[in-house]
């Protein structure tokens, strides 16, 4: 069963089993590996994507729920400049091993899409990805940071 | 896009061709090798070269566009060291650092790591970073036949491939560059200056360029004892320079074992045995196999591998497939284990650490106190699962392993291949963490077994609940503790501990009680851990940092004394000045209102000294909040402020997460932890507010990439305590009714 959406802009159709999750449909089949499979069951949020703009735990969102989505990934941040959210990680060098952190630009990039100034509350409730490197004193002022960035873009 | 900058980091295949070809004069540039074989050992200094040993392992690279690539032997995995080093090595050679990037050294012995192993015989204080523990061949004398290196530990690249082999690369490139100007100008050596990749001669202002030198300084001898640099003069190191392997962390980029791909490559999901050394007894795999996209179920006796065109599709036929699995430890449980630590501390063979003075006589004329401390197994969990893929070909393998310890994963494969080393060739990836768990051999192994049941590349990945499962853990332990004061002096200590084995030498000495006492008896039973143990970021220490960390508040509270001040009372002069400076960063002398208070807690560990102060608040129903931790460090020299202080927030996050979360169990011969809900973090929502101060120092670097984790666990407990009275004397928190906010 062929199943169409949109990625990164690039309408794509895949034939796969219907209940492979979209992290490794968007992996495998599209090459896209800046996506990272970190527990399977929605704990982690290392496996984040924009779909329909929202944040989604893809590890466990089955390929056939999103037909017709529009699904972005962190390829597509940037990506010929930074984004403010990614320009604020380099300059508050935030990652460490660097695994988790794909999905927490994307968390973060849909948070601000969302409340352009959040406070440090609605950081804590948004963003409840693990980053076992423990990065998130820098994570906090990044998206502080980020925050700035795009209102004064 | 032709304006695309070139990444500055680089990990990316190395073949033993594109290797040697770097040996020497490349492209017009020069290549300064720092590891050659004795014969032509030009650059080792000569009172630690001895025999066959292949001493340093740096190279640089300085190409006609004025360049500059330096090449580093360890795996990066979060700790920023490539981009340490590279600073190093730019600061002796007086590089223009927005021109250097870095490239991870190819798995060859040419880059063997034997610096460390030197350290570590020859006892010159050069202690052996707890990654490594396992991977040295403990029989010394063999060291000389080749120490397998090329390991990453967090705490060995500055202190031992950066204090010997990088600086002393980017000083004799430097002066091979200012003869190469002085031939060119015929002009003496001495009327040139070197500066940001520049040579320039004051008398006559001509200047050239390193990149317009670098051939016709390939023709100089590198010199065995090039001049360093006074650290007063120093740009370069010391100073935040931006990790150079980070622009490709923010955009997708970075390279993972997990996301190589090969051509024709299939994947691999693995089932191991539930029950610790279960072997299958039958396989039923007729639904797996019927499943779309499965290829093959491979029965390994002590493993069960699925192969199918995509790894969800293999995982879930693992799930299809029908494993009796026979025999094991079925009896095997953290109650029995526990059972025979009590049983081996009554009545074990007990073996003298540490004696000095008469602990009986201080014990009975002084205040004597008693405790027992415990602590769990616990997991590494690395955020990247493990995973490993080979690819086999007639005449050998491709290996793509985020490991950290290249070469001794290479010559595991090796031989279970039945291959020569040389067949094998490792390419590096980025780590998506380590901690100690990507030092050991198992999951490498099992990859290769399975890649030679199947017949095309393999990608074997581990779901969360395998790792988790099936992790070399950080050893459940127990002490029994006595200790004396009289007139606010400590005058006893003694502890009784069970020896896991994890893999620790002895002479890291974590059991030693780090503060000043007469009288003084410690020894262990060694009761190896029925469950794989290894290195779990700051090994030891951690167990030892949680038992005499808190022993000592006891000690304090029994003496009437400030836990602080009694601290540095009995704490040498480099100590006293961490724990002074923390008593005035961390506010300690400040009334805090009823529920919250500062607890205190130093531990020295890998040469650097870490003292840490924990603000809590705890609530009527025993939530804890962790407001605020202050981190005081004396590492000697710091080379990069900014990603010194990631090691040091990132070690407290860490070591918080398993005082308030981290327990792994045992029941019926099985890990009863599968995956993160069990096995708790900390978030952003709960990680406390942080500090990190260090000491000004000129002694040569310690480790980073550890000596903050042991102190936060005790720091925690000992303010838990005086907020609430309630001492913790087993972990995690949880054990005691406490549960994280
Ligand atoms: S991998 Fe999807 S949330 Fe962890
Ligand atoms: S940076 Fe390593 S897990 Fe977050």
């Amino acid at each position: 069963m062929s199943i169409s959406f949109t990625l990164n802009g690039t309408p794509v159709s895949v034939d796969v089993d219907p209940e492979m999750p979209l992290l490794w449909v968007v992996r495998e089949t599209q090459g896209l590996t800046g996506t990272k499979f970190g527990c399977g069951i929605a704990a982690c949020g290392a496996c984040t994507m924009h779909v329909d703009g929202q944040a989604t735990r893809t590890c466990v969102l089955p390929v056939d729920a999103i037909e017709g989505a529009d699904v972005r990934t962190i390829e597509d941040i940037g990506p010929e400049t930074p984004s403010a959210v990614q320009a604020a990680w380099l300059s508050h060098q935030v990652p460490q091993c660097g695994y988790c952190q794909s999905g927490m630009i994307m968390a973060v990039e849909a948070l601000l899409d969302e409340i352009p100034d959040p406070s440090d509350a609605d950081i804590d409730a948004a963003i409840t990805n693990i980053c076992r490197c423990g990065t998130y004193d820098r994570i906090r002022a990044a998206v502080h940071t980020a925050a700035r960035l795009r209102r004064e873009a | 896009m032709s304006d695309t900058p070139e990444p500055r980091s680089k990990v990316r295949t190395w073949t033993r061709r594109s290797f040697l070809a770097t040996a020497g004069v490349v492209g017009g540039g020069l290549a300064l090798g720092l590891t050659l074989s004795p014969n032509r050992l030009k650059m080792s200094d000569d009172s630690v070269a001895t025999g066959d040993e292949i001493l340093l392992n740096t190279w640089v690279k300085v190409t006609p566009d004025n360049r500059i690539t330096v090449f580093f032997p360890h795996s990066e995995m979060g700790q920023g060291a490539g981009t340490g080093l590279a600073q190093m090595l730019a600061e002796e050679m007086e590089a223009d650092w927005g021109a250097v990037s870095i490239e991870q050294a190819p798995a060859t012995d040419a880059y063997i790591n034997s610096d460390l192993g030197r350290g570590y015989i020859l006892g010159q204080g050069a202690n052996i970073p707890a990654f490594m523990y396992p991977m040295i061949d403990f029989a010394f004398l063999q060291i000389a036949n080749g120490l397998v290196g090329q390991l990453t530990g967090g705490s060995t690249a500055i202190r031992l491939t950066g204090q010997h082999g990088m600086r002393r690369a980017g000083a004799a490139a430097r002066e091979m560059l200012l003869q190469a100007a002085a031939a060119e100008w015929d002009v003496p050596v001495t009327s040139l200056a070197a500066r940001d990749s520049v040579v320039t001669h004051a008398a006559s202002g001509r200047t050239a360029t390193f990149g317009a030198l670098a051939a016709r300084a390939a023709t100089f001898s590198p010199n065995l004892k090039p001049a360093l640099k006074d650290s007063a003069e120093y740009r370069i190191v010391g100073t935040s320079k931006p990790r150079l392997d980070l622009p490709e962390k923010v955009n997708g980029a970075a390279q993972f074992g997990i996301d190589v791909v090969v051509p024709g490559m299939v994947y691999a999901a693995v089932a191991l045995a539930p029950v610790r050394d279960a072997q299958v007894a039958s396989v039923e795999d007729a639904a797996a196999l019927g499943r779309s996209g499965v290829r093959q179920v491979i029965n390994l006796r002590d493993a069960v591998a699925v192969i199918a065109d995509s790894y969800w599709t293999a995982s879930r036929a693992l799930e299809e497939v029908g494993i009796d699995w026979s025999g094991g430890q079925t009896d095997l449980s953290s109650a029995a284990i526990r059972a025979q630590h009590m049983s081996d501390l009554d009545t074990g063979d007990m073996e003298e650490m540490d004696q000095a003075g008469d602990v009986s006589a201080a014990l009975a004329s002084g205040t004597a106190l008693n405790a027992e401390y415990e602590v769990p197994y616990l997991a590494h969990a690395t955020m990247e699962p493990m995973n490993c893929t080979v690819s086999l070909r007639g005449d050998g393998a491709d290996i793509w392993v985020g490991h950290q310890n290249q070469l001794h994963a290479r010559n595991a494969i090796a031989e279970t291949l039945r291959m020569t080393p040389e067949q094998v060739t490792m390419h590096p990836v980025y780590l998506g963490g380590g901690f100690g768990r990507r030092g050991d051999m198992d999951f490498v192994t099992l990859a290769a077994r399975i890649a030679q049941a199947a017949d095309a590349p393999v990608k074997m990945i581990w779901s969360r609940e395998t790792d988790m499962a099936n992790d070399t853990y950080r050893p459940a332990i127990i002490s029994r503790m006595q200790g004396a004061v009289e007139n606010g002096r400590i005058t006893a200590f003694a502890s009784r501990y069970i020896d896991a084995r994890s893999g620790m030498p002895d002479s890291e000495r974590p059991f030693a009680f780090q503060y000043e006492v007469p009288n003084r008896d410690v020894a262990r039973v060694i009761c190896p851990s029925p469950v794989p143990v290894g290195t779990w970021r700051a090994v030891d220490f951690t167990q030892m940092g949680f038992f005499h960390e808190s022993f000592v508040d006891e000690l304090a509270e029994a003496a009437g004394a400030d836990p602080l001040r009694f601290r540095m009372d009995h704490a040498t002069p480099r100590r006293r000045a961490v724990l002074e400076r923390l008593r005035r960063e961390s506010g300690w002398d400040r009334d805090l209102p009823p529920g919250q208070a500062i607890g205190v807690a130093m531990v020295d560990s890998f040469e650097t000294i870490v003292a840490q102060a924990v603000h809590v608040t705890v609530s009527e129903d025993r939530a804890v909040k962790v407001n605020r931790v202050t981190s005081v460090v004396d590492c000697g020299r710091v080379i990069n402020p900014s990603a010194a202080e990631a090691q040091v927030t990132g070690s407290v996050i860490f070591g918080l997460t398993s005082a308030l979360y981290g327990e792994i169990t045992l029941e019926g011969g099985g890990v009863q932890q599968q995956n993160f809900p069990e096995y708790d973090m900390l978030r952003l929502s709960n990680a406390p507010e942080q500090a990190v101060h260090f000491i000004a120092s000129d002694h040569a670097p310690g480790g980073l990439g550890e000596p903050a984790v042991p102190p936060v666990t005790p720091a925690l407990c000992n303010a838990i305590y005086r907020a609430t009275g309630t001492r913790i004397r087993s972990l995690p928190v949880a054990k005691s009714g406490f549960w994280a906010a």
